[in-house]
């Protein structure tokens, strides 16, 4: 160590490169970048899960007595929004994706890094937009905006809402693209295809997804403002639309956008098991394909939303045929990560305790999908809270798993620092506990014929909302733990090596956090994606 | 460092011709009674002004097999897009009874 | 098999080595650049053929429930002003064509002139465009309170005139992005700033610029040439 006056810092890393808040808010670097959304999506996601309190806190009590039905309209509209376009959309692609898929490609930074910027001011944009939709007085359409309530009748703020979904949803075209170009252009020497590691192969799909279904909500969302806004009559009865038109354009990209949330966090998922079981993933080529057939078969099944909606029978047919296809695709994964943690070397660290947990309830949500991909149990269900359960179970039990799961193991990348373990692990496990409580009720109530979005119901439902009210609470206490402890981290956390969880993967060979430009010297690949045999790499 | 290919004017000024005799030709079948071929031929030649915009002002002809898959499937996404939509619009009463 | 500890550099052109002043840190040559340039712009245009398809959608859907009222529609448009906008537009493709050329050879002046040609047809389109809308204005024939039609099933010709103004509406701001963008790109070209090594801004603009031209390729026989016969 040096002798001088003033002490330099023992290596410059991305964080420490430059000082101010202009060098952050004008940064061109990936891992910055994703900082800065990393700190946009909590906030939204803390403003969704206010939302969510709102209405947990109505169903406690079977009669509406907390808030007007126009009030929850607004409630639970919001919820979908925020949660929706502003944290799982984004969420991964956005925050992990971002910092990690350069390094994990051997590249110095993604293809446009200004675009990259971009993207993320306009996320923001769309953000304020819509925040400031909610201030003054919110959306009360639901978040799936149906005409022709939202585009002919609705008092509330649909223009301003569809504006800043609109604007956040260039900042994920932008993304998509960003990635693609990246992926196939600037992978390092020796890096092929089939050596990338499966967290590139999910969000190359994720960014299909994204590139092929989000222009067309966009210009959905730009019918229903011109409609609203200048009278043109697109979905309107009285002039011959038709509103089923409009499920059409919006379930085209709504449900690959599905995809979008869980492609990412099974590309984590992939990264935790292997890692945590030391293994490399069984059937790699299997789960890299199943990411991609995921990704195209997703865009033929959207009418699965439709089924009672006056679609005609022999399209819902279609439709209900092609989910079942999907399904196989996502059981190829679970069972290729099942093999994978057979005869491994399982350590139950946190990211593998969010990896486990995903399996399990990614399972069962993706397993009641199914079900619901059934014409004659979906016109029992439809619009029951066993929908509400499903998306939840994929959506929560899946993607947050994931994303959190991702979060723990790439913390130390990401800020050089170690978070308690012991309250790490206290969360998740109380986190998965919440999740269970919160959302398994919700299977059985809809089941016996509660209906979604509505804030009042009969006596004999109220048991199973209050259970789920009290899971709402512990999920909300496991969010909060862990609030504290990455923050606490981030200050006085203990300082990490290069690869504290012994893992392989060209991001574990740089720094941790990695300098700006990512390596000393461009890396050259001749291994393949998850060498644990021959490359035990020592904890440092 | 290679420049990518460059056409000769002459090829431009080729396809700038065959782009309008196709609409000349457009608008004359336009006025003619051709049943539901009208149709046919309108898009079809809107289908060829089109491709020949693409390979050769667009340059699809001299780039990456890469780039080529990347309009194909633009088209092809297009395709699900209508064609599964249509779907459900034209079964619609095919069985007969309210609603289906 | 190498170990994790060192990692040689990639080609032996490390850091130092002869850096042209338009390639970007992060790529390490300037035909790396320009296909990932080229990449991103097909990629983009893939996302608008996908925007303007949920428009096709709509007009596929109305025309193939009400082929009468697309018909009545259509007839009120002017076919001679829709011609002449595609023939204008043709035109400015080939402008443009010519304009990436002259900036593929360096040719300053060439590239120029053709990207000011380009810009002076579109906004002869824009202008034609704004005639007829005026024209739409006056016939009464603009969705909403004011609109009506004298014939039967006016109220669903409305549609008709719906998907009309959003499909050429949406074109029309995608004409106005595309002349604003030329009007940025203008002191770049005069000043010679593109040349065989670095011309894919203007590469890229051309290949939106050409987008654009496809879309009123489609547009022009499906608003204007409904049942003309």
């Amino acid at each position: 160590m040096n002798a001088v006056a003033v002490e330099a810092p023992a290596s410059i890393d991305y964080i420490n490169a430059d000082y101010g808040v202009r060098s952050w808010l004008l940064t061109k670097d990936h891992k910055r970048i994703a900082v800065l959304y990393l700190a946009s999506v909590t906030l939204f996601f803390a403003l969704g899960g206010l939302f969510a309190v709102i209405l947990r806190l109505e169903l406690l009590t079977p009669r509406g007595d907390l808030m007007q039905s126009d009030f929850y309209n607004r409630m639970f509209t919001m919820h979908g929004v925020a949660m929706v376009f502003f944290f799982m959309i984004p969420g991964i692609p956005a925050v992990l994706g971002n910092f990690l898929v350069p390094l994990m490609i051997g590249a110095k930074d993604l293809a446009f890094p200004r675009l990259n910027l971009l993207s993320w001011y306009l996320y923001v944009a769309g953000g304020l937009f819509t925040l400031w939709a909610m201030i003054r007085g919110g959306v009360d359409t639901g978040w799936t905006f149906y005409t022709p309530y939202s585009s002919s009748y609705s008092n509330s703020h649909v223009i301003l809402t569809g504006l800043g979904i609109f604007i956040a949803g260039f900042s994920s075209i932008l993304t998509g693209l960003n990635f693609i170009v990246t992926i196939h252009r600037l992978r390092a020497p020796g890096m092929t295809w089939f050596r990338l590691p499966l967290f590139i192969w999910a969000h190359y799909a994720t960014s299909l997804v994204m590139i092929l279904g989000t222009p067309v909500v966009a210009v959905t969302i730009l019918l229903v403002a011109a409609e609203r806004a200048f009278g043109l009559g697109i979905f309107d009865p009285a002039r011959g639309g038709d509103p089923v038109l409009f499920q059409h354009l919006f379930w085209f990209y709504s449900h690959p956008a599905v995809y979008i949330m869980v492609l990412p966090a099974m590309g984590v998922v992939s990264e935790l098991i292997s890692a945590f079981a030391r293994k490399p993933v069984y059937g790699y080529k299997f789960v890299a394909f199943s990411s991609l057939a995921i990704a195209v078969l997703g865009f033929l099944v959207w009418g699965h939303h439709m089924f009672v909606s006056g679609q005609s029978a022999y399209a819902s047919v279609i439709f209900s045929v092609l989910s079942m296809f999907v399904a196989v695709p996502s059981a190829v994964k679970v069972f290729n990560w099942t093999a994978t943690l057979f005869r491994g070397s399982v350590s139950y660290d946190t990211p593998m305790l969010y990896a486990l947990g995903f399996i399990g309830l990614f399972t069962i949500g993706g397993l009641t999908g199914v079900m619901l991909a059934t014409l004659g149990i979906d016109l029992h269900v439809h619009d029951t809270y066993f929908v509400v359960a499903h998306f939840h179970y994929v959506m929560v039990g899946g993607t947050i798993m994931g994303y959190l799961g991702g979060l723990h193991y790439w913390w130390p990348k990401i800020a050089g620092s170690m978070y308690p373990k012991f309250w790490s692990r206290l969360a998740a496990l109380i986190i998965f506990v919440g999740f269970n409580l919160t959302f398994f009720p919700q299977f059985i109530l809809g089941y016996l014929g509660m209906p979604r979005r509505y804030h009042a119901y009969p006596e004999e439902f109220q048991v199973l909302h209050v259970l789920s009210t009290a899971g709402a609470s512990i999920l909300g206490i496991g969010y909060l733990i862990q609030v504290v402890y990455f923050t606490l981290t981030m200050r006085y956390g203990k300082r990490v090596g290069n690869n504290p969880w012994g893992a392989v993967g060209l991001e574990w060979q740089t720094t941790s956090p990695p300098p700006t430009y990512n390596f000393e010297t461009t890396p050259v690949v001749d291994w393949d994606a998850y060498e644990y045999k021959e490359k035990e790499a020592a904890h440092v | 460092m290679s420049s990518g290919h460059v056409m000769p004017i002459g090829k431009y000024v080729a396809v700038f011709l065959a782009l309008l005799a196709g609409t000349a030709i457009t608008v004359y079948v336009a006025f003619l009674d051709l049943g539901s071929l009208n149709n046919v031929v309108a898009l079809g030649i809107a289908g060829i002004k089109a491709t020949i915009v693409i390979l050769f002002f667009m340059h699809a002809k001299y780039s990456t097999r890469l780039t080529k898959l990347v309009i194909v499937s633009g088209f092809f996404w297009l395709l699900i897009l209508i064609s599964f939509t249509l779907a459900d619009f034209t079964s619609r009463g095919w069985l007969g009874f309210p609603g289906k | 098999m190498s170990s994790t500890a060192d990692m040689p550099s990639a080609t032996g052109a490390a850091s130092t080595a002869a850096h042209h002043p338009l390639l970007a840190h992060h790529f390490d040559t300037l035909d790396q650049q320009r296909e990932s340039s080229s990449l991103a712009m097909w990629v983009f245009l893939v996302t608008e053929i996908m925007f303007f398809g949920g428009l096709f959608l709509a007009y596929v859907v109305y025309r193939s429930m009400y082929p009468q009222v697309f018909r009545a529609g259509s007839h009120e448009l002017d076919v001679l002003l829709g011609g002449a906008n595609t023939a204008i537009l043709i035109c400015s493709s080939l402008t443009m064509a010519l304009a990436v050329r002259g900036a593929q050879l360096g040719q300053r002046r060439s590239l120029t002139v053709f990207i000011v040609l380009t810009m002076l047809l579109g906004l002869a389109f824009l202008g034609i465009k704004a005639v007829e809308y005026a024209a739409k204005f006056q016939h009464g024939l603009v969705p909403g309170a004011n609109f009506h039609f004298a014939g039967p099933d006016a109220d669903h010709v409305q549609l008709f005139f719906s998907i009309y103004f959003a499909m050429t509406g949406l074109h029309a701001t995608h004409m106005i992005i595309g002349i604003g963008i030329i009007l940025w790109l203008l002191p770049a070209c005069a000043r010679g700033r593109y040349g065989p090594d670095y011309y894919h801004p203007i590469e890229c603009f051309g290949l939106y610029w050409h987008f654009v031209d496809i879309v009123w390729i489609f547009l022009f026989p499906l608003l204007y040439l409904v049942g003309r016969h």
